[in-house]
């Protein structure tokens, strides 16, 4: 049922050309790669702040509100150029055990992001000060630093598992 | 390009032992690959934050200074990382890079937007307020943020075209 969608999916026009194309493919797999280092990197700036690592001078809120933006936008750009990567391929990166693994760790990481927005919700006042995070606010920061090194390296993984070039 | 004079040297570092060695543990090459765009993530995020500074999109309730005081350093440190796991992807496999012309417009870009990088955060570093003294600095940051977030761009984009563009 999923295999069928699937491969009417890479059937599909646009699909077919990224595939069959010769430039396509490395030109959108380019902005991937530009979108998700936008997005581990401005996430990392959050952690790291509520790690205790960086930017302590500044408070979580400050920090967040100087990033998200550019988490959203290059978020939005990295989902559409890994769409259309996954849609010329789809039967094949559907059954790869890293593309799965990875899809996951995305999932517990905006998890992860979830319970950190409605712990902001929960203290506010915690989050406006540029003391230390509480243990809470480590832990979340330490937990999506950790996923989304792990969301790279898969991401990296699949390339090296599929018949195709890396 | 006679990129191909580097023949023999490129035959000869991947017959090295330590060449042999990177290719024959199967996960190296990506593990190396993931420190590599981690490094990326570091330099593009940061160059990112302090461009939008400069452009006055971003971060406007700061001064430049204290943006830059604070994501620089992401941009720099993460350089000799990067330089050690590209030159151990080199040595894996030295004509997919050192015989590719993309390879050399990468490094050429590289030394662009270290030089431009430079040229904004040396006099910075002597006065805090060097690029908002008179309005012709204003608007030579704006141009420098301008050329640097595109040249950046780039560098990431050479570096994925390098795995199409192999000499046979």
């Amino acid at each position: 049922m999923l295999d069928t969608w699937l491969q009417a999916l890479q059937d599909s026009a646009l699909p077919t050309a990224i595939r069959e194309g010769d430039r396509l493919f490395p030109w959108i797999e380019g902005v991937h790669v530009l979108a998700l280092s936008l997005v581990v990197g401005s996430i990392a700036i959050v952690d790291m702040r509520l790690i205790g690592m960086a930017s302590r001078e500044r408070s979580v809120r400050q920090t967040t509100a100087a990033t998200l933006p550019v988490t959203w936008c290059a978020f939005a750009l990295a989902a559409i150029s890994g769409g259309l990567l996954f849609s010329s391929n789809a039967t094949t990166y559907a059954h790869n055990v890293f593309f799965q693994i990875k899809l996951l760790l995305i999932a517990a990481a905006g998890l992860n992001m979830l319970s950190f927005h409605l712990l902001l919700g929960r203290g506010a006042q915690t989050w406006l000060t540029v003391a230390d995070t509480p243990l809470r606010g480590r832990v979340v920061g330490a937990l999506s630093l950790g996923l989304w090194i792990l969301v790279v390296a898969c991401g990296r993984w699949i390339g090296f598992t599929l018949n195709a070039v890396t | 390009m006679t990129l191909r004079a580097l023949d023999p040297f490129c035959t000869w570092l991947a017959a090295t032992s330590l060449s042999q060695a990177i290719q024959t543990a199967e996960w190296i090459i990506p593990a190396v690959q993931t420190v590599h765009i981690l490094c990326v993530a570091s330099v593009m995020s940061s160059v990112l934050m302090i461009d939008l500074r400069l452009l006055g999109i971003g971060a406007r309730g700061q001064t430049l200074e204290s943006v830059a005081s604070r994501f620089l350093p992401f941009v720099w440190w993460p350089l000799p990382l990067l330089l050690v796991t590209g030159a151990t992807l080199i040595v894996a496999e030295p004509a997919r890079s050192l015989e590719n012309s993309v390879f050399v417009l990468k490094m050429a870009l590289l030394l662009g937007a270290v030089a431009v990088t430079l040229v904004f955060s040396l006099p910075l570093a002597r006065d805090a307020s060097f690029w908002e003294l008179t309005a012709g600095r204003r608007w030579s940051a704006r141009v420098l943020a301008s050329v640097s977030l595109p040249l950046w761009a780039a560098i990431v984009f050479a570096g994925r075209w390098i795995a199409y563009t192999q000499v046979s």
